[in-house]
């Protein structure tokens, strides 16, 4: 094997770990404070998708513009459907929301086929096709800016989390709902505030994705299945472990299509995956439940 | 003396008009009305082959509505065609399930089914009832080599068009001084592309053509960096690529973006290869080659539907003209059998020298249910179109060939 090719698949493997870390990133937050898998991650990945999407082909706002108007919107969007829909069917319990999440994706996905149909639909930008060179390899500016956002967005949320009080009162909850009730924390509220937040991450990931993927109703399945693996690999509810989670399986994804060809690259995640539940099952930087 | 008034008042109209069918007997006429025919339509209208679907469904309902408009079946008593519309969300067994129901409201014939992998059971199906089965698109040969004597297509399958795509292939190449002499071949992992892979993969030498590797990728792949990086390393002249939409356009993409100087990228029935891919991304998909189906640019006809589609806002795909071509030829059939009844039908349909289509195919010849007369087009991109370049009676423009390098 080239030593070249070789540099250029791991300089590959970990840009596409980063774009992996967008979304994996506000799953894992998701999960450490509602302890549910959210199953409409991807169909809320794809509405924002499309959101950017037609911000730039209807009023020509650039994706990266976006990305604050988006976070916004979709941080509502994320609060909202926790406040109308999943907490107040939920009555409490964690099966109930995985069910409503999964209804959810079931309907957006419905929804997103009926409007926007079945076609995808792929953008260009000024920067597009603009390559910057890296070492052994040519790297698309987008995959670039997506890697450096995604680490800004891990350090954004871990600070966030550690530092204000919102965060403080988001860790209480995650760790002890009770306890946190005790003390005052509106739990409910805060519920909903991690909610969207982690929706929120999705507004910037599609503002990320979108000048380098194509956007179609299906398009989060794309994103969100190898999310849980990374959320599974990093330790559920971490978002270094989201981070690291996410470079390791872009790299493997990477690698093992190298050497055992494009059709059988999936099969290094799946390996990943079972090893993790065998050995780790609470990941590389979970701690025990 | 006051005289008895005749004018009609309003209400009176109202009386008079409800009562008139009952003096006139119109029930009876509209019992001897031909009752509608029942087409259906096997379409993928949600799942990851819903936009390919929703075009073929299109190109139906427009021949629908022009046959009815027209006066129906002249021979059934001007019997109009009605649309069962049906999604088999590209699952083999959702698309047996739509022909069972739609064989239980009483349907005489199918157009289906966009993929090759619904239409073989599909078509199995319908064959218990024996009623007749017109494949729109679906590439695999297999559909009509199983001796089932329902099932038609119009178009060229899959060995006729990898045999179109070489002999014009090897004209064009060799009309460019033999600038190709080498070629990786890119093909996604279901049947579609293996099999055009590999038979291609047998034909390429027959031209001159050395192929130096093929390589298989999953459905769908996020990234195809690494391919790209393999490729350039593999000095090919020639990139042939078989995949559907989503991995066609980002394959292209990346060997754009990664400048992989090639002479041409070159498709046999290429997944993304049309208008929205030009509109979309004009400097990836300039100078790109596919061979598929396409309407014959010199017709009037087909000039006149392209601007219809696109005055609604669509696009003028493949799947739009072949449905609609394909709903013509059952009409047609239809009306020279002089009825309904499945196995005159499929008799007609059999015998059908039908020419009325505004394909670059000659009159229509069945051959085992297969068109013999379909021929496949190459194409190639501009910035703006896409322009038929072989077979030369047809062509619109001349071959760019071999492509201006990057470097």
């Amino acid at each position: 094997m080239d030593a070249t090719i070789l540099g250029a698949a791991v300089i590959n493997g970990l840009l596409l770990g980063g774009s992996y870390a967008l979304v994996a990133v506000g799953l894992t937050l998701i999960y450490g404070v509602l302890h549910i898998i959210n199953f409409a991650h991807g169909s809320m990945l794809m509405l924002a998708m499309y959101g950017v999407y037609f911000l730039l082909v209807k009023a020509q706002v650039d994706p990266y513009a976006a990305i604050p108007l988006m976070v916004v919107v979709m941080y509502a969007a994320g609060y909202g459907m926790y406040r109308a829909l999943i907490g107040r069917f939920s009555h409490g319990k964690d099966e109930n929301i995985l069910l409503i999440t999964l209804g959810l994706s079931i309907v957006l996905e419905n929804i997103a086929l009926f409007f926007f149909t079945g076609d995808s639909r792929n953008i260009t930008v000024s920067y597009s096709d603009r390559m910057i060179e890296l070492g052994p390899s040519l790297v698309p500016l987008p995959k670039l800016v997506s890697f450096g956002a995604s680490l800004l967005l891990c350090a954004a949320l871990a600070w966030f989390i550690a530092r204000t009080d919102t965060g403080r009162a988001i860790r209480a909850v995650a760790k002890e709902r009770h306890g946190a009730r005790l003390v005052g924390i509106d739990v409910e509220k805060i519920l909903a505030v991690s909610y969207g937040i982690g929706i929120a991450c999705l507004g910037a990931a599609a503002c990320l994705l979108v000048p380098m993927f194509y956007v179609a109703p299906t398009v989060g399945h794309l994103f969100v299945i190898v999310a849980f693996t990374i959320v599974v690999l990093g330790g559920m509810g971490s978002f270094l472990g989201a981070l690291v989670g996410a470079l390791l399986i872009g790299l493997t994804e990477s690698l093992s299509g190298l050497f055992l060809g494009e059709a059988l690259g999936q099969i290094g995640i799946s390996l990943i995956f079972i090893l993790i539940l065998l050995f780790r099952p609470t990941g590389l930087f979970g701690g025990g439940r | 003396m006051s005289q008895p008034s005749h004018r009609l008042t309003r209400r009176g109209f109202i009386g008079a008009a409800a009562a008139a069918p009952v003096a006139f007997g119109v029930p009876t006429l509209l019992q001897a009305q031909a009752r509608p025919i029942k087409v259906g339509l096997v379409h993928p209208i949600t799942g990851f082959l819903a936009y390919s679907g929703g075009q073929c469904r299109m190109g139906a309902m427009m021949a629908i509505e022009e046959i009815n408009a027209a006066g129906g079946i002249k021979s059934m008593g001007g019997a109009k065609l009605e649309a069962l519309l049906g999604d088999n969300q590209a699952k083999p067994e959702v698309g047996v399930s739509v022909v069972e129901q739609m064989q239980e409201a009483g349907v005489s014939a199918y157009i289906g089914c966009f993929s090759s992998a619904v239409a073989l059971p599909a078509t199995q199906a319908a064959a218990k009832y024996n009623t007749p089965f017109v494949i729109d698109v679906g590439a695999s040969d297999n559909i009509v080599n199983r001796g089932l004597r329902n099932v038609f297509r119009l178009k060229p399958g899959f060995n006729a068009c990898v045999d179109d795509a070489i002999a014009g292939l090897g004209e064009i190449n060799k009309a460019a001084g033999s600038a190709a002499k080498s070629a990786v071949l890119v093909h996604e992992e279901s049947e579609f592309g293996t099999g055009t892979a590999k038979l291609l993969a047998g034909k390429l030498p027959s031209i001159g053509i050395e192929v130096r590797e093929v390589m298989k990728h999953a459905n769908p792949t996020r990234d195809f960096a690494n391919l790209a990086l393999r490729i350039r390393g593999l000095k090919p002249d020639l990139v042939v690529m078989s995949n559907y939409q989503n991995e066609y356009v980002l394959l292209a993409r990346t060997l754009h973006q990664q400048k992989v100087d090639l002479a041409g990228m070159f498709s046999v029935l290429g997944g993304g290869f049309n208008y929205k891919f030009v509109k979309e991304l004009p400097d990836v998909a300039q100078y790109m080659i596919d061979t598929n189906h396409w309407f014959d640019p010199t017709n009037a006809r087909a000039q006149a539907m392209k601007k219809r589609v696109e005055a609604k806002g669509d696009l003028f795909t493949f799947e739009v003209y072949l449905a609609y071509n394909a709903v013509k030829f059952l009409a047609d059939g239809m009306e020279r059998a002089g009825s309904a009844d499945k196995e005159k039908v499929n008799a007609a349909l059999a015998a059908s020298t039908w020419s009325d289509h505004f394909m670059p195919y000659g009159p229509t010849r069945m051959v085992n249910g297969q068109n013999t007369g379909g021929k496949a087009a190459i194409l190639q991109a501009s910035k703006t179109d896409i322009d038929v370049i072989w077979p030369t009676r047809f062509a619109s423009t001349k071959a760019v060939f071999p492509k201006p390098r990057f470097s």
